[in-house]
């Protein structure tokens, strides 16, 4: 087995995989049967609504389901171990943090105030390097310069309220990445800041990949936001990745319907007194059986098939796929809205800049 | 066309603590808004324009300089006639829907809550007809009415929100931010209905915003602002074409495109506020071209004419 992941430099596999919830006794499912591998020194962008399973199909590789939720059919498959199988909190300590760690939404929460920002990323230092004392501080404030914190021996003994969420965010990186981990999972890192911070952020986060030689999750509902950073995105859409193809294949070429709405609601595709495309309805309800496809009650280009039955993936390269029965050869031809199609030309407004 | 002046603030100040503690939030800010039209405040968190909306419905006080909403002073100290001459005239609809709604209160209640302050309303039948039509008008069922805060999405919140500020019939509508708390495909909902109302019940909105690629799509003139001062203002189109202040260019190279290619060209400008030599020759707010304001010192508004002339 080994071998054979060595050659496709895959670093995490997920085959078949279904999660499920209980709630106040009803069974939801989150997670509906998603593979994917993912390739070493990458980074893949997951983006899909709130609800979509996103975070829920990431927690799961760091065995950070919540309690009342559980695997219930498939394999994740890492350095030769299926994490699907772990029961103890034992196994988790020895991956979490040192082979994957993560870095959440909010800043404003995911940082200790009671200990000094040198401190938080020193311990990370001293669990997962083996450094101690002097040897790690000198190491910790390395780190700070790597995230760019300027003044970082000052900065070192400061507390979390002393910093602004972007750098905030920047601290949590350093701990993230004085971990030394393999894969790093960004679970939305950058809705809770602004616009101009995001844009820091994300370059930050593409050096330290660089240096470190990370793979990289990003989690996101804003497929804006992803164009920079991620060299392949997944859409997830309940619960099940319904497309998925390099940067270039989903914003140049995307094929299934709700990629192509998550593309043309973002306000920077809109058109100026004219309204902004808006999916309409809500996400299906994941407590019953879901016959077809997902995204069918809400596709205005809906097939008669897409409510009977489940669309496989229909490949149009060896990295490009989707979900969806318009691209079988059968299917009628549907015309993608104007906005995508000349979604070039529509950036030249921003192009001066 | 003439432009009817809604709301004109005038040398705005606004301070948190005093003496020695003081932090000016907002400093001397004026401009105007002109009925019928989206005007968009922008600027980082920190840079007071979430100030600026809260001292016109009054949540925090003018330190100094004024606001006028038709004519009339809506700032400091006010008789009751007044204060309920402002609120019925100018609501707020706030960021988060999931804080800004009271959570034990039904959604009826929510929604009349308004008219409750002002005696909007003559009969408890009337009343009900409002908060029906408030909730139809956002595009939420009368049925909801009966229904707690929590019981809804994210989205469905943010239109409870608009509902209870359409229900007092107001004339300006200062939005915080109305939706950066929401998943994108909801954000496009809550930005057609904002569209929506504004021509149906011709409102006049403040859209108070951090991202400028919202911004541009809903207003017709903005603002930029940072550290409590305004340093760019203009038409929509004509900022995004010709933006002068490097703050300004800051905000828009920032902008996150949905298009690789653009993307890894795009050069990320970061905003020093140390570039500036104002120590002997001050800034001051320069109209470059006609509707165009600039924050400049002499030097800077060379500069940005040579800009204008060599982009134009």
């Amino acid at each position: 087995m080994s071998n054979l992941y060595q050659e496709k430099n895959i670093v995490l596999s997920v085959k078949d995989l279904i999660i499920k919830f209980e709630l106040r006794g009803r069974v939801l499912t989150a997670i509906r049967n998603i593979s994917l591998d993912l390739y070493k020194g990458e980074s893949l962008a997951i983006v899909g609504e709130s609800g979509s399973g996103k975070s829920v199909f990431t927690k799961s590789f760091m065995g950070l389901l919540d309690s009342n939720g559980w695997i219930d059919q498939g394999s994740i498959l890492y350095d030769n171990k299926d994490l699907s199988k772990f029961k103890r909190e034992k196994e988790w300590l020895d991956l979490r943090g040192s082979r994957i760690a993560m870095v959440f939404q909010d800043p404003m929460t995911s940082l200790n105030p009671l200990k000094t920002i040198g401190r938080q990323v020193q311990e990370a230092i001293e669990l997962h390097q083996g450094l101690k004392g002097k040897e790690a501080k000198s190491k910790a404030i390395e780190y700070l310069i790597d995230v760019g914190i300027a003044m970082p021996e000052k900065r070192f003994k400061q507390y979390p309220h002393e910093f602004s969420g972007g750098m905030r965010q920047r601290v949590v990186i350093a701990i993230a990445v004085a971990c030394n981990p393999e894969i790093l999972i960004c679970d939305e890192p950058t809705t809770a800041l602004d616009v101009t911070i995001q844009a820091q952020i994300l370059n930050l986060l593409k050096a330290m990949q660089k240096k470190y030689k990370l793979t990289i999750v990003y989690i996101t509902h804003d497929l804006g936001v992803v164009a920079n950073v991620a060299d392949r995105i997944a859409v997830m859409y309940a619960g099940d990745i319904i497309e998925i193809g390099t940067a270039h294949e989903i914003f140049y070429n995307p094929q299934h319907p709700y990629t192509w709405a998550l593309l043309s609601s973002l306000p920077q595709l809109g058109v100026k007194g004219e309204d902004l495309f808006a999916i309409q309805g809500t996400p299906p309800n994941l407590f019953k059986d879901i016959e077809g496809d997902a995204f069918a009650p809400r596709n205005p280009h809906a097939l008669k098939i897409d409510f009977l039955m489940r669309p496989p993936y229909f490949k149009l390269s060896e990295t490009h796929k989707a979900k969806t029965w318009l691209l079988h050869p059968k299917a009628p031809e549907v015309k993608k809205a104007e906005v995508l199609l000349n979604l070039k030309e529509n950036m030249e407004e921003y192009r001066h800049v | 066309m003439s432009k009817e002046i809604l709301l004109e603030v005038k040398n705005l100040s606004v301070d948190f603590g005093r003496g020695k503690k003081a932090f000016r939030a907002v400093d001397d800010v004026s401009f105007n808004i002109y009925k019928g039209e989206t005007f968009g405040l922008v600027g980082e968190s920190g840079s007071g324009k979430t100030t600026i909306g809260r001292a016109i419905v009054r949540i925090n006080e003018a330190s100094e300089g004024e606001i006028r909403f038709q004519g009339r002073k809506i700032s400091g100290k006010l008789s009751r006639d007044e204060d309920r001459f402002v609120t019925e005239r100018v609501q707020m609809i706030f960021q988060d829907p999931m804080a800004s709604l009271n959570e034990r209160a039904k959604v009826d209640y929510i929604v009349s809550e308004g008219l409750y302050n002002i005696k909007g309303f003559k009969s408890e039948k009337e009343r009900k007809e409002k908060v029906e039509k408030a909730l139809l008008d956002v595009g939420l069922l009368p049925e909801f009415a009966s229904r707690f805060p929590h019981e809804f999405s994210g989205g469905q919140r943010q239109r409870i929100g608009i509902a209870r500020t359409l229900v007092m019939e107001p004339e300006l509508i200062i939005a915080d931010e109305p939706i950066s708390a929401l998943d994108v495909s909801i954000r496009a909902q809550v930005l057609n209905i904002l569209s929506l109302l504004k021509k149906t019940k011709s409102l006049t909105y403040l859209f108070v915003a951090h991202d400028l690629s919202v911004v541009r799509f809903i207003t017709d003139r903005i603002a930029v602002i940072h550290k409590g001062k305004i340093v760019e203002m203009a038409e929509s189109e004509e900022l995004f074409k010709m933006p002068m202040h490097p703050y300004t260019k800051s905000l828009l190279s920032a902008i996150p495109l949905p298009d690789p290619i653009a993307e890894s060209k795009k050069k990320l400008y970061v905003y020093d506020p140390n570039i500036h030599e104002y120590d002997l020759d001050p800034p001051k707010w320069v109209e470059i071209k006609p509707e165009h304001f600039v924050l400049a010192n002499k030097k800077e508004v060379e500069m940005y004419k040579v800009a204008y002339a060599q982009g134009g």
